[in-house]
């Protein structure tokens, strides 16, 4: 469809035309005809672009961070006094459990994935990611997935099962009607999606890096996303395993969790917290990548120990399989055990305080801009230690089994995952912003939304630590009056204004630089990854020319890039490269726009969402999706099937 | 590797490079080893449920004799077979004989249509419905898995074969794709022998 839209310079171009002696110009122009989306509706549904659906990955995972921040203010205000009746404890149960599953599942994973699904591609130098279309049916499933779990909760439906949906509340026995099924099939959606682009982003990063971006000369953020990728094809298996075995026993009748046929309640928080810790560095390790990759270009120098970090990167990221159990330490295991998972809890601070030196030692031996991206990070740095000490402070058994179940580990894990994601997030947008649109985002803005967002989210937090000290549980609706617990809760409330201010003002500042920001040119920063080395924002293609790579920091230290030639232009082609070296091994074609994706992703959620209700909808529901994925790999005489 | 970088300032000359990879020069290869670690781990967990379930057990297996072991067995036989067909096949389409090729799908698409006829029986020789404890979720969820495993890659395989007979066969991305689709059913075989001890073995422990 594409090539009959491409117009009259198609009868110019040879079948085999290669890029090697065609003026710049026309070497765009071809380009743009071959890896183009169509401005029309069928454009918009068929686009493989990574940098379209990447944007669009990340747009709705923001959208999704907004409505959860929503829920976040409607429990402040609900707990700002004791024995308030704004919410209901019905309703308050399902907004806490919305709120965290909004969070971790439509847009803390989903968010860091969707920048990597951005960035990934051309911080390595290649045109597309690896399977394109698996990308956008994996973008189509996981909008699916948050909308099943929004139109549950706008329809009283939503799950009140808490974020982690222990049995046996979230069981038969007491989860009637359809809320946890809800719950635990927006599950398989993002975990479909997340496992999808996992495999795109490992194979695009071993097997289409630029030619002599040895493993050496590979991103830091590139590494992490390997990592992380590798985290979630082993994690995420865990929780489709607990989420489906869950459905049975609510639908088919299964004892899964049933102790009294042989079940076991236990086994479901192994199973969940196989995933769920592993979860946290999933959502941790982009965002380590993403400090990697900004301290750098503001230090005004080279990472300071590129290697120590990689390996920090991959010894977190299988150290992050041996603590779950540290989820369970209330639960009676025996003692062995517990003693064990302290240990492998505490020895995760190892990698972590690597990671913490390299970087302050890549600070302290440069010259530091304080922009806006650095700022984010310094943040990052003062409120992630304090995050990580109260978890050395939960990894220990005793303490845990006080403060379980309390503020405390409400405002531990804040730290963490605020501290250490979203504000290296925030960084990453203030960065990477000029790259997506061309335009620089408000330096000054930058600057007031940072201080706002630091001392609101540490004004909000920190006093929970003493909130659970004091013994106020979590995901309780209301307390009563005689509790000495109003003073803090109310001045917890009134912080929350301050960091919700910080985001609103940041929302505001995207809209408004998305517009009128000024002009922001290939490489505003003077950063060193191939990323900075094309236009901002890059064409359909990335590269007009493919980079050939030689140090680990291309744009410093090379003066004039050098490049390959010799990749046909009639059609879409890039270079697959050795897994170590990426030595070129072939110049292989990458999949053109298809509407296929996207009736597979509508065939997959109907049979989805009808097996909340029916079981043998496993099987008439299969058939669509089997026609729709024979459509999607059937072979369609396009010069991109030659070989 | 060096070459490039020996030579300051000239352009890397891709053009000719072959127009696709084989094997481990082929994104697709790379996908099915991702999706094989997928569902690799997928099983692990579940077989791991099984062993967990049966250590918390009083007894094991739970209100029910052991399996019957004729249906399952077959199974197991007529796989194993299989790979001798599945290996030829992975050979042809190496050679891109595609004379060759287009028996051995047929071939291979029969072979996974024939382990289906015991599977459905084997259902029954378990001995407990997935209802009646968790011994019997555990195995009905265990040999669903598998089923499921089996029919994909037959569907997967009936495409494939239908393709090799078109115009679209004479194609060296198509001989990757059978060279694919032989190491994934290596993966389906292999992924059952584990399945098959633990079903059948470990009740007669």
């Amino acid at each position: 469809m594409m090539r009959a839209e491409a117009g009259d310079l198609q009868h110019s171009i040879a079948p085999d035309m290669r890029d090697t002696d065609l003026a710049p110009e026309v070497l765009d122009r071809q380009l743009e005809r071959v890896w183009g989306t169509p401005a029309t509706l069928w454009g918009i549904l068929a686009t493989v672009d990574h940098k379209r659906i990447g944007r669009r990955y990340v747009a709705t995972a923001f959208i999704f961070l907004a409505m959860g921040g929503v829920l976040a203010l409607l429990m402040r205000l609900q707990l700002a006094g004791p024995e308030r009746r704004l919410i209901g404890p019905d309703r308050y149960n399902q907004i806490f459990t919305m709120h965290g599953a909004n969070m971790m599942f439509l847009f803390a994973v989903p968010v860091m994935e969707a920048i990597a699904v951005y960035l990934v591609p051309l911080m390595v130098g290649t045109r597309n990611i690896a399977f394109p279309r698996l990308n956008a049916f994996s973008y189509w499933i996981y909008l699916a997935g948050g909308v099943l779990l929004w139109v549950a909760f706008a329809l009283d439906m939503g799950p009140d099962i808490g974020w982690f949906a222990y049995v046996p509340l979230s069981g038969p026995q007491y989860g009637s009607g359809k809320r946890a099924d809800i719950w635990a099939q927006m599950i398989t959606f993002t975990e479909i999606a997340a496992l999808a682009v996992a495999v795109e982003l490992v194979v695009t990063v071993l097997k289409q890096r630029a030619p002599g971006m040895s493993l050496d000369r590979v991103p830091l953020f590139v590494w992490a996303m390997l990592v992380t990728s590798f985290c979630v094809i082993m994690a995420m298996p865990a929780i489709m395993v607990a989420s489906t075995s869950l459905i049975l026993d609510r639908l088919v009748g299964t004892h899964f969790y049933n102790p009294a046929e042989g079940g076991d309640v236990l086994l479901w928080q192994h199973l969940f917290w196989f995933f769920g810790h592993p979860e946290v560095y999933i959502i941790f390790l982009p965002a380590v990548g993403m400090i990697s990759g900004i301290l750098p270009t503001f230090a005004r120098r080279p990472i300071f120990g590129y290697l120590p970090l990689v390996l920090a990167l991959i010894a977190t990221g299988i150290l992050a399989f041996g603590l779950w159990v540290h989820h369970m330490f209330a639960t009676g295991l025996p003692r062995l055990g517990e003693s064990f998972f302290t240990a492998s809890s505490m020895a995760i601070a190892i990698p972590n305080g690597v990671q913490i030196f390299c970087w302050l030692a890549t600070l302290a031996l440069g010259r530091p801009v304080l922009a806006a991206p650095l700022l984010f990070v310094l943040a990052f740095f003062f409120t992630f230690i304090i995050g990580g000490l109260s978890g050395v402070m939960v990894a220990s058994v005793p303490l845990d089994t006080q403060v379980h179940d309390t503020y405390f580990v409400v405002a531990h894990f804040h730290y963490v995952l605020i501290g250490g994601a979203v504000f290296p997030l925030m960084g990453a947008i203030y960065y990477w912003f000029p790259k997506l649109t061309g335009r620089m985002m408000s330096e000054r803005v930058g600057r007031v939304v940072c201080g706002l967002v630091f001392v609101g989210f540490n004004l909000t937090f920190f006093p929970m630590h003493i909130l659970g000290l004091q013994g106020m549980p979590r995901r309780i609706y209301t307390y009563q009056p005689d509790m000495p617990w109003g003073g803090l809760n109310l001045f917890v409330s009134l912080s929350s204004c301050l960091l919700a201010a910080g985001f609103l003002i940041f929302f505001i500042d995207i809209m408004r630089c998305m517009r009128w920001g000024l002009p922001a040119g290939d490489n505003p920063w003077n950063a060193a990854t191939l990323e900075w080395a094309t236009t901002s924002p890059p064409r359909s293609y990335n590269f007009a020319r493919i980079p050939v790579v030689s140090s680990a920091n291309p744009l410093w230290d090379e003066p004039e890039l050098l490049v390959s030639s010799g990749l046909r232009v009639e059609r879409r082609e890039l270079v697959i490269s050795t897994v170590a070296a990426a030595v070129p091994e072939a110049r292989d074609a990458s999949p053109a726009n298809s509407i296929w994706p996207f009736f597979a992703a509508i065939a997959t959620t109907g049979m989805l969402i009808s097996s909340i209700f029916t079981p043998w909808a496993v099987v008439w529901g299969s058939l669509p999706v089997m026609v729709t994925l024979i459509g999607w790999f059937w072979p369609k005489s396009t010069p991109e099937d030659q070989a | 590797m060096t070459s490039i970088l020996q030579k300051p300032r000239m352009a890397f000359d891709l053009s000719e490079l072959p127009l696709h990879g084989k094997r481990s020069a082929s994104l697709t290869w790379w996908g099915t080893l991702g999706f094989m670690l997928i569902e690799g781990s997928g099983f692990a967990l579940v077989l791991a449920v099984y062993l967990y379930l049966a250590s918390i057990a009083t007894e094991w297996p739970l209100g029910a004799p052991p399996p019957d072991l004729l249906p399952g067995t077959i199974v197991t036989a007529v796989l194993l077979l299989s790979l001798i067909p599945n290996m030829l096949v992975s050979r042809w389409a190496r050679q891109e004989d595609l004379r060759k090729v287009r028996i051995g799908m047929i071939v291979m698409a029969l072979l996974g249509i024939a382990p289906l006829v015991p599977r459905a029986f084997e259902f029954s020789a378990l001995n407990v419905l997935w209802d009646s404890n968790a011994y019997g979720s555990i195995t009905w969820t265990l040999l669903g898995l598998h089923t499921t495993h089996l029919i994909t890659d037959l569907i997967d395989t009936l495409v494939l074969s239908a393709l090799m007979f078109t115009r679209h066969g004479r194609n060296p991305r198509r001989f990757g794709d059978v060279q694919d689709n032989a190491m994934y059913w290596n993966f389906v075989v292999l992924t059952w022998l584990p399945i098959y001890a633990s079903l059948y073995g470990i009740p007669r422990l």
